[in-house]
């Protein structure tokens, strides 16, 4: 048995990392296999977030269904949604109850299969991501890899078109770093398929239209039928390497993973692979990017250098974020993550919550935090600053689509977190020597006269 | 929960409506619903009592995704907002060790905050597998020397007005009645009454603009249940001359049964506009039946209202005529109109899925007979409804805010969630302020604007209520 009690938690379950991944999808609906609050819970969550409104439907299952079995909820689900929502694609998630009760979705996904066939056009995805193991960030890895299951067989000697690549991005990519991706791919003249695309979806735009039962953007089912065309894959996030070298089995296809786009090295090895691939150059705009973003680390070294950092977060997102601190002379000195093991023997993290953050924080002297909207009571208790990344931020607008990697989300990312150690209030307490007053009053010595006579003592 | 005891708490006595067929309280419909579970409705009845610690025994899915979610204030200790929860994992629910890390989660709760007491939430998976989480409490009452409180209110059990319920019930069973109030300190030729309030949640601290009249008028608060409240003061509710339910009927089960235990006889109210708190005021003097009071509280009233009609008056012209859609539940559903009315606005619509037979008869009253009521508030229903009626506004729960802003609406959280607080005279000025500066904003004729280059669309939304 790990730590019995859970103080402000970091992690949030797998279930609401799978709906976040379904909100990536065009069309689509994540349906929860449980009780009502668990769609309730995690819809308030990401509406909070990004400010959006959030599809998401449940089984609702009540007393007599969970302990009878709540095969004719989802049946009664997956219909209503056929009929009424216009989902294409729906998102079967099990919710712990569901999943401790063993229901076999796949079973009754196989009857309605067989019973309402006037609906097969619809896609339906069983995704298992209980909410008793792991944390958001596998909950959507889990979700990605049911999506990439839809693939079909890989046809052998198709013609692969040199101008596009598929991307599948793991959960610490925020809509404004998807953003950021394609605009660098697309530096390249590469056609970008993102899977998923919460770029489009939830990037806080104002639509055309007013309200839609599901989600709007995202990636649609056209992705799965062109996925082997492309000439590449790349793979974003060490989140996703388990779907990377599933894929890599699959196919003949170049599989490229990285395990984060921040910081410089990191998207130097990016721009380095692109390089190579389509056999070109630099584009004089990418060269731009990193030239500002050179400059923006020589401004902000002075701010960042010898900084100690506490950073909580999804495994993902404290790799990149510690990569990009450790390439500006800033020290990781307290990093926890919600669940599994960091795969990084250099950065010491700890699998606890923002209470463990807080007390390993204050042991090691930070002088910065980085994480969610939740820790913002041990930045004021702690008196030290706050970067907001991860999941839920929302106290904050615009944060959720805050562009980290790349050369541009390298720079401006550096200019915030500089520009939260030049707003400190400075430590040093004025300290007025008890004895000065004695030199005013005895006369001052030549040297100090002088210095009277430049002003600097004008009111001693 | 056994099922019988759940039958029971959904058959209020004490519900106007509960001699008619049910046509609320139905089965719930698999991918067509909306809304929390029981588990919600109890954390979100009991978390306020803050000086108390507050562990949810299940699952991450529990905890993590709600705590920290409510704008329930505090004067006191932060306890309920510390997302306490015993985290179930995938091993510990087959091995069966949930009981075991509960009593451990208390035990570190204890030795940490030293709380008045601790409740503990059973939910879905545990209630399942049978974890029994009232022999842990009584164990670790006795082994811990702090209350320790089981409230069961797993998801599944059903919708959050039942949780709501059962919340109450916890604390009738375990709470209420252990504990006599500390004589009220003297004041000058006054006489103190002490009274109960049921439903008040202290959201974005509203309770604070009515605290200071009641404090005025001599009328003790003896627990607020719950919202800025303490496990000390709940524990005396017993001894209170009266009890104001104050939202909803969600805690009406509270209510009655103080009055069937205790003798404490009760009356519903709201805090929302001008009337309907001068009118509460003045029911606690009547239910009390103490002259001085009855004077001191006109007075009050008269010079309150005096007051805040006058600092509403630059507001007002702006609000004149204003055509408001109100989509909300229970109680609000017919104070907020009353509230609007007051500030000289048309509501065109409003929303009754969350209300009684009760609340629906005074929205006739106050709406006329031609009211519109929105049975089932879909986005869909209500953007047509907006549009068929003219609204300049729509005024609903946090969750609806993108209904109304991606249709290019005005739009005004009323719910839980709100950031302002609107009770009492002084929030009557904080609401006028807060219709003014959504529906008087400049950005809205720009955001309806078909784009350049672009005729007016047909598409709702873009290019939409231009001439509104």
């Amino acid at each position: 048995m790990g730590k019995p009690l859970t103080v402000r938690p970091l992690k949030s379950s797998q279930t609401v990392g799978a709906v976040l991944a379904m909100q990536g999808m065009a069309n689509a609906m994540p349906l929860l296999h449980g009780s009502q609050g668990c769609s309730a819970f995690t819809k308030v969550l990401f509406v909070r977030h990004f400010r959006e409104p959030i599809p998401v439907q449940t089984t609702a299952m009540e007393q007599s269904s969970t302990i009878m079995g709540a095969d004719d909820n989802l049946m009664e689900a997956l219909v209503t949604l056929s009929a009424k929502s216009g989902a294409e694609i729906i998102g079967v998630i099990p919710t712990g109850l569901a999943a401790t009760q063993g229901s076999d979705i796949r079973r009754v996904i196989r009857g309605f299969r067989q019973e309402h066939p006037q609906w097969n056009e619809v896609s339906i995805i069983p995704i298992d991501a209980p909410d008793t193991t792991g944390s958001l960030e596998s909950g959507f890895a889990l979700a990605v890899a049911a999506m990439i299951e839809q693939l079909p067989t890989p046809k052998r000697a198709e013609g692969a078109s040199l101008a596009r690549v598929n991307v599948l991005v793991g959960s610490s990519l925020t809509p404004g770093d998807l953003e950021e991706l394609r605009d660098l791919l697309g530096a390249f003249t590469l056609e970008v398929a993102f899977l998923p695309d919460i770029s489009n979806a939830l990037d806080g735009h104002l639509g055309r239209e007013a309200h839609r039962a599901v989600t709007g953007g995202g990636t649609g089912k056209g992705f799965f039928d062109a996925f082997d065309k492309a000439m590449a894959t790349l793979v974003i996030g060490r989140s996703l390497f388990a779907v990377a070298d599933g894929l890599r089995k699959r196919s003949v296809m170049p599989v490229l993973s990285f395990e984060h786009l921040m910081g410089l090295d990191a998207t130097d090895e990016l721009v380095t692979q692109l390089c190579f691939m389509t056999r070109r150059a630099i584009p004089a705009r990418v060269d731009r990017w990193r030239r500002q973003m050179l400059d923006a680390m020589l401004d902000a070294h002075f701010h960042l250098g010898e900084k100690r950092v506490a950073l909580a977060g999804e495994r993902d997102l404290v790799a990149g974020f510690h990569d990009l601190l450790a390439e500006m002379g800033s020290h990781v000195v307290a990093a926890v993550i919600p669940h599994g093991v960091l795969h990084r023997p250099d950065i010491s993290a700890v699998v606890g919550d923002l209470d463990d953050l807080e007390t390993l924080a204050n042991r090691q002297g930070a002088e910065l935090l980085i994480g969610n909207s939740h820790l913002d009571s041990s930045a004021s208790k702690l008196g030290i600053p706050l970067h907001l990344a991860g999941y839920p931020i929302f106290d904050r607008l615009g944060e959720f689509r805050r562009c980290r990697i790349g050369y541009r989300g390298g720079r401006d990312t550096l200019f915030a977190l500089a520009n939260l150690m030049l707003a400190r209030p400075r430590r040093i307490v004025p300290y007025r020597s008890t004895l000065r007053a004695c030199f005013t009053h005895s006369g001052a010595m030549n040297h100090d006269a002088r210095l009277v006579s430049n002003g600097h003592f004008a009111h001693g | 929960m056994k099922r019988s005891e759940v039958a029971q708490l959904l058959d209020e006595p004490a519900c106007s409506h509960n001699t008619r067929d049910k046509v609320t309280c139905g089965r719930l419909q698999p991918g067509a619903t909306a809304g929390g579970c029981s588990f919600d409705g109890a954390q979100i009845t009991l978390f306020p009592i803050s000086d108390a610690a507050h562990i949810v025994h299940g699952s991450i899915a529990c905890a993590g995704s709600s705590w920290n979610g409510r704008g329930s204030l505090s004067s006191g200790p932060d306890w309920h907002r510390l997302g306490l929860t015993t985290d179930l994992s995938e091993q510990e629910i087959i091995m069966g060790k949930g009981e075991k890390k509960l009593l451990f989660a208390i035990k570190a709760t204890v030795e940490r905050w030293r709380p008045a007491a601790v409740f503990v939430y059973q939910t879905c998976i545990p209630a399942m597998i049978g974890d029994d989480v009232e022999a842990v409490c009584r164990s670790a009452t006795t082994a811990f020397g702090v209350p320790v409180i089981p409230v069961d209110a797993a998801g599944f059990y059903g919708t959050k007005n039942l949780g709501n319920r059962i919340a109450g019930e916890t604390i009738l069973k375990y709470v209420v009645g252990t504990r006599d109030p500390e004589p009220a300190p003297p004041r000058d030729g006054m006489r103190i009454h002490d009274i109960n309030l049921v439903g008040e949640f202290n959201v974005a601290g509203e309770f604070w603009h009515v605290a200071p009249l009641l404090d005025e008028l001599g009328l003790r608060p003896l627990a607020t249940l719950a919202g800025d409240t303490f496990f000390h003061e709940v524990q005396s509710m017993h001894r209170a001359e009266v009890t104001m339910l104050v939202c909803s009927k969600a805690l009406i089960n509270v209510a009655r049964k103080l009055e069937e235990r205790y003798g404490i006889p009760w009356f519903e109210g709201s805090f929302y506009g001008i009337g309907d708190t001068s009118h509460a005021l003045r029911s606690f003097a009547a239910r009390i039946g103490d002259l001085d009071l009855t004077a001191r509280t006109e007075a009050l009233i008269d010079r309150e209202e005096k007051r805040i009609k006058e600092s509403l008056r630059p507001w007002l012209s702006r609000l004149q005529g204003k055509r408001a859609l109100l989509y909300t539940g229970g109680v609000k559903s017919w104070s907020v109109i009353s509230a609007l009315q007051e500030l000289g606005m048309t509501v065109v619509a409003t929303g009754v899925k969350k209300s009684t037979m009760q609340d629906r008869e005074r929205i006739l009253e106050l709406m006329g007979e031609e009211a519109t009521l929105i049975e089932e508030g879909n986005p869909r229903v209500m953007l047509d409804l907006c549009r068929q009626k003219g609204a300049d506004i729509l005024i609903a729960g946090g969750r609806n805010m993108f209904t109304a802003l991606k249709a290019r609406l005005p739009f005004l959280d009323i719910n839980q969630e709100r950031e302002h607080a609107y009770a009492g005279y002084e929030g009557m000025l904080e609401l006028a302020r807060q219709l003014v500066i959504t529906m008087a904003s400049p950005i809205w004729e720009r955001v309806r604007r078909a784009p350049p280059g672009e005729d007016t669309h047909p598409i709702e939304g873009e290019g939409t209520w231009v001439n509104h």
